[in-house]
């Protein structure tokens, strides 16, 4: 089915006239079959995904992040963080609005930490790039960092270190719970249709320019980074190397879309999958523009904790895929 | 006069509502006064859980995203 992708790279590098053997002509066609790939599969899944989350508001993610219920909390909240389309400047907003819910402070976490990681279009460039097998690790390690990290920072309770204007609202009677939430509308599929049309238009207006920046990066690390240096250099070998990784993954900041056709050029060239993941995740979920705006609302110490929280788990998943990895690819 | 507030943590979207607003009012010969307020403690008050959003008279009218025309309209 993606063989349509290859062939239109293919008659575009004789078109240009490249030597599809040259370095900069492997590089052309790998970046020209990527990013015409991965533009068409993306309007294809946000449009659809789009259409089925049409009656799915905020409002109503919050009524269910209500519940008591000890696991399902943090389970809730990095699954809706996952299926909910994520923007950095609703994060102080929805914060307030979940914490003066007397949702816990981990659950809405779990939200917020797996909202970038995880969406469709993660998953989209990942299956295409990477494959089945390795999205649903990715998937699967996301959502648990999310739980984890969530469940965790409960546990310290992390809610002391919210800053004292919230503390306080959260202490006096006056906060009133938010009206219930009117059932979920029910849509016709004109209305769908209307809200994945300017949904998909509103995304990718906002990736597009991501995919081409990632693909672009992908592409000159395909064509002129020798594999060798990257096996001696950032081989599975050295235990270091992962946390290394996740430190440097730090200051370097991109969404997901921007950084997985890179994960997918660092993989061929041989960097272990743990190494990967951890960098990747490091780069993707631990931003200090993040970071910066929950200051808000959270006392250093909460934002130190939880940044702590996070370069530990994406470590530990970084060296568990390293030594495990073999294994799973043969199951 | 009539005075619109946009909430926002000063993301880019807010500030597109902001002038999307002004705009339209100058255009239909409005007068209006439109005030940005980002401080998460007054954002809270009004209870909303994505911003931009638009308060008029004190009651939240649209959140979520820049609004439509016809939206804005129906504010002035």
């Amino acid at each position: 089915m993606f063989e349509v992708f290859k062939v239109f790279a293919d008659l575009s590098i004789q078109l240009i006239g490249l030597d599809d053997q040259s370095r900069l002509g492997m590089a052309v066609h790998f970046f020209i079959e990527d990013v015409s790939k991965i533009l068409v599969l993306l309007v294809v899944m946000i449009y659809l995904i789009a259409l089925l989350r049409a009656s799915l508001n905020i409002e109503r993610i919050r009524d269910f992040l209500k519940t008591k219920h000890p696991v399902l909390g943090y389970l809730f909240g990095a699954f809706f963080g996952a299926i909910t389309p994520f923007c950095s400047c609703s994060s102080i907003p929805l914060f307030l609005g979940f914490t003066t819910a007397r949702i816990p402070i981990g659950v809405t976490l779990s939200f917020l930490i797996t909202s970038p990681m995880i969406n469709e279009v993660a998953i989209v460039l990942l299956g295409s790039l990477l494959g089945f097998r390795f999205t649903l690790v990715y998937v699967v390690v996301g959502l648990l960092v999310g739980m984890l990290s969530g469940a965790l920072l409960d546990w310290l309770k992390a809610e002391r270190y919210l800053q004292p204007f919230l503390t306080e609202a959260l202490a006096s009677d006056e906060l009133s719970p938010p009206e219930d939430t009117p059932e979920a509308p029910s849509l016709s599929l004109k209305e769908r249709h209307d809200y994945a049309k300017e949904e998909l238009f509103e995304i990718m207006g906002r990736i597009w320019k991501w995919v081409f920046i990632g693909i672009g990066i992908g592409a000159v690390f395909h064509g002129f980074v020798p594999q060798a240096w990257v096996t001696d250099h950032l081989g599975a070998g050295q235990w270091w190397s992962v946390p290394a990784a996740v430190l440097v993954g730090i200051p370097l900041y991109s969404n997901a879309t921007g950084m997985i056709p890179i994960m997918e050029s660092l993989i061929l060239k041989g960097l272990p999958i743990g190494t990967t993941l951890a960098f990747s995740m490091s780069v993707i979920a631990a931003s200090f523009p993040e970071f910066v705006l929950l200051k808000q609302v959270m006392q250093w110490r909460l934002l130190a904790m939880l940044w702590i929280t996070l370069l530990c788990a994406f470590t530990l998943v970084g060296w568990f895929f390293n030594a495990f990895w073999p294994l799973i690819s043969q199951l | 006069m009539n005075i619109i507030k946009v909430l926002g943590s000063g993301c880019a979207k807010c500030n597109q509502t902001m002038e999307f607003i002004k705009d339209i009012a100058q255009q239909e010969g409005v007068e209006l006064e439109v005030l940005k307020v980002s401080d998460p403690m007054q954002i809270m008050k009004y209870k909303v859980l994505s911003t931009p959003a638009v308060v008029l008279d004190e009651k939240v009218v649209h959140s979520g995203s820049v609004p439509k025309r016809e939206q804005v309209l129906k504010w002035l």
